[in-house]
């Protein structure tokens, strides 16, 4: 009885294993900093150099916090669930703006709309090495506290909005207004 | 022996790509020790970007300012422990290939280790099993003959 009884105990502890490792994305390492204050920072604005944007900008009402890049193509990819984000759903979205040219990425703005209420401009990436940032885009769900809640890695899809990110949002300026 | 060749040839690429390091733009420590040091830390730091290189061995732009973080904090004489933290506090303990020893990553540390020994025990326990009744069978045909 045992002689069958045991291999198949481990061939169901193994496919047990590989259900659940095979179903997990290696690309998205889960953050340390969830569930606590953002990182602080100070950082010349992407429009108005002489002006900071600090992670005190981040606190007072739910926010996300976007990093981005025009040299990155996942964030030319939800660009547009951002401008959604912020134009109909009215979210304010503050971005951090990795190792980029200004003025390109100024332009690129320009151009295809401006989801953010302001940027920041990370020209060497050591902010974003404070926020774990480990590629772009990234991007942060804050509570009115300024404490980080969430953490999107790669591109926001219409079905994350939808499905993760609006509830969460939701919930937590319920949570704001109590 | 011809025929074998290329095989010799691949097996030595294959060791040649042991020892690979991304240009380091960072300037050496004039202490070979802190260098030492250097190098042992960036080959456990895990790059984030390519899962499966070192931040010694990556060329991505995070390993590289990375790199030079901890050459900045290795100057400033943190220890390893306090370097280790730094990145911890920010990546998580995924960016460290050698886990710490926790509660939860006990049966990381220590499962192959207790496989490999239930294994050895089922071995034990089945040749010796076979061998008594071998000489079970054996006595029995030696009965059988008188």
């Amino acid at each position: 009885m045992w002689r069958y009884l045991i291999p198949l105990a481990i061939l169901l502890v193994l496919i047990g294993f590989f259900w659940r490792g095979l179903s997990l994305d290696p690309s998205e390492v889960p953050s340390p900093l969830v569930g606590r204050e953002a990182p602080a920072f100070a950082l010349p604005s992407l429009h108005e150099p002489d002006r900071l944007v600090t992670n005190l900008d981040l606190a007072g009402e739910v926010t996300l916090f976007n990093v981005w890049g025009t040299w990155c193509p996942g964030c030319h990819e939800e660009h547009d669930e951002l401008m959604r984000l912020a134009e109909e759903e009215g979210v304010r979205i503050v971005g951090l703006n990795l190792r980029d040219d200004r003025e390109t990425a100024i332009q690129w703005l320009s151009q295809v709309g401006n989801p953010f209420e302001q940027s920041g401009f990370d020209g060497d990436g050591r902010v974003a090495i404070d926020w774990g940032v480990y590629g772009a885009p990234e991007t942060f769900v804050l509570d009115h506290r300024g404490q980080i809640r969430h953490k999107h890695i790669g591109p926001i899809t219409h079905q994350d909005i939808d499905n993760t990110l609006l509830p969460l949002i939701r919930g937590l300026e319920q949570e704001a207004r109590e | 022996m011809k025929l074998l060749t290329p095989f010799f040839i691949l097996a030595a690429l294959a060791l040649l790509s042991l020892s690979v390091q991304a240009a380091d733009p960072g300037e050496p420590f004039e202490d070979p020790a802190l260098e030492q040091r250097y190098h042992r830390i960036v080959n456990e730091l895990r790059c984030l970007v390519c899962q499966n290189e070192s931040i010694a061995e990556s060329n991505a732009e995070l390993a590289q300012d990375l790199r030079a973080q901890v050459r900045t904090m290795l100057a400033d004489g943190a220890t390893d422990q306090e370097i280790k933290n730094y990145m911890t506090e920010r990546y998580g303990d995924f960016v460290l290939y050698r886990p710490p020893m926790r509660a939860d990553t006990l049966a990381l540390w220590f499962g192959p280790a207790f496989l490999l020994l239930i294994g050895a025990v089922v071995l034990v326990v089945t040749l010796v099993r076979r061998a008594r009744q071998d000489a079970e069978e054996e006595a029995e045909l030696e009965g059988r003959e008188q």
